[in-house]
């Protein structure tokens, strides 16, 4: 499923990094520590985090996720959406905890 | 290791600016991915880059990365101006980490950077002088 379709049907909010939106999204990853997401992400994962901070987006482009969702109602910095969108990289808010978001992304279809 | 040079690029990274922290790694992905090397082995070098950048820059004064690509292998090194690590098979452990709870909040010591810096590396060396400074030579063989 492309991000495009998915942002549509799960209701979040973007804030950056439209000219991602064709990405295509495999599976999910749920990491806070970045060192872990580094090691664990697999590419095309839709990463929840909530962490918001610039160097998400360092993270989320060195292991080519799809796209990020910070949760939690947790709101990105300005910093984080220049530099996302910059380097492409769709970001999402949403007041929904890691769970609620992840049996969201399960009842579409993502795995 | 072959004396032949294919790319070789030096970063300076500074203490404690995480707003730029990623950019050199960034930059050695995107070398690396337009030498046409493997997707893995990018992937590995973007971690073990992304993990000793943010290392220098959570645990040093500064220091500077250095990316050596060889027809055969990739040599990713960092050389720092201290302060040097007191125990380094401590700081080899998975989950040990000195990092400050500013670093901490951010998502970072987690105490899995050297580790995950080694699993990703054919060859590993560290050499540290508590006081001093630390080196670091990690190298991907290619094919």
């Amino acid at each position: 499923m492309k991000v495009s379709e998915m942002l549509v049907r799960a209701e979040l909010k973007q804030v950056a990094g439209e000219s991602g939106n064709g990405n295509e999204i495999q599976g999910v990853y749920i990491g806070d520590l970045l060192s872990l997401v580094m090691s664990r992400a697999l590419e095309g994962n839709l990463w929840i985090t909530i962490q918001a901070h610039e160097n998400i987006v360092a993270v989320a482009s060195l292991v080519d996720v799809s796209a990020i969702v910070v949760a939690e109602g947790i709101h990105v910095e300005v910093d984080t959406i220049a530099k996302a969108n910059e380097l492409d990289i769709p970001i999402f808010e949403s007041k929904a905890s890691a769970f609620e978001l992840s049996k969201t992304m399960i009842e579409l279809g993502i795995q | 290791m072959t004396e032949e040079i294919v790319a070789s690029f030096d970063y300076q990274i500074e203490k404690d600016d995480f707003k730029i922290a990623g950019s050199a790694s960034s930059h050695i992905k995107k070398i690396l991915k337009q030498l046409g090397l493997p997707n893995p082995l990018v992937r590995r070098a973007s971690i073990i880059a992304y993990e000793l950048e943010i290392n220098l820059v959570i645990h040093t004064v500064g220091g500077a990365m250095h990316l050596e690509v060889h027809p055969n292998c990739v040599v990713i090194s960092t050389e720092d101006m201290g302060p040097g690590i007191e125990d380094v098979d401590q700081a080899m452990t998975e989950g040990y980490s000195t990092a400050n709870d500013t670093a901490r909040e951010m998502g970072f010591g987690a105490g899995m950077g050297l580790p995950n810096i080694r699993r990703c590396s054919d060859e590993f060396s560290i050499r540290s002088t508590f006081g001093t400074g630390t080196w670091i030579r990690s190298e991907i063989h290619v094919g």
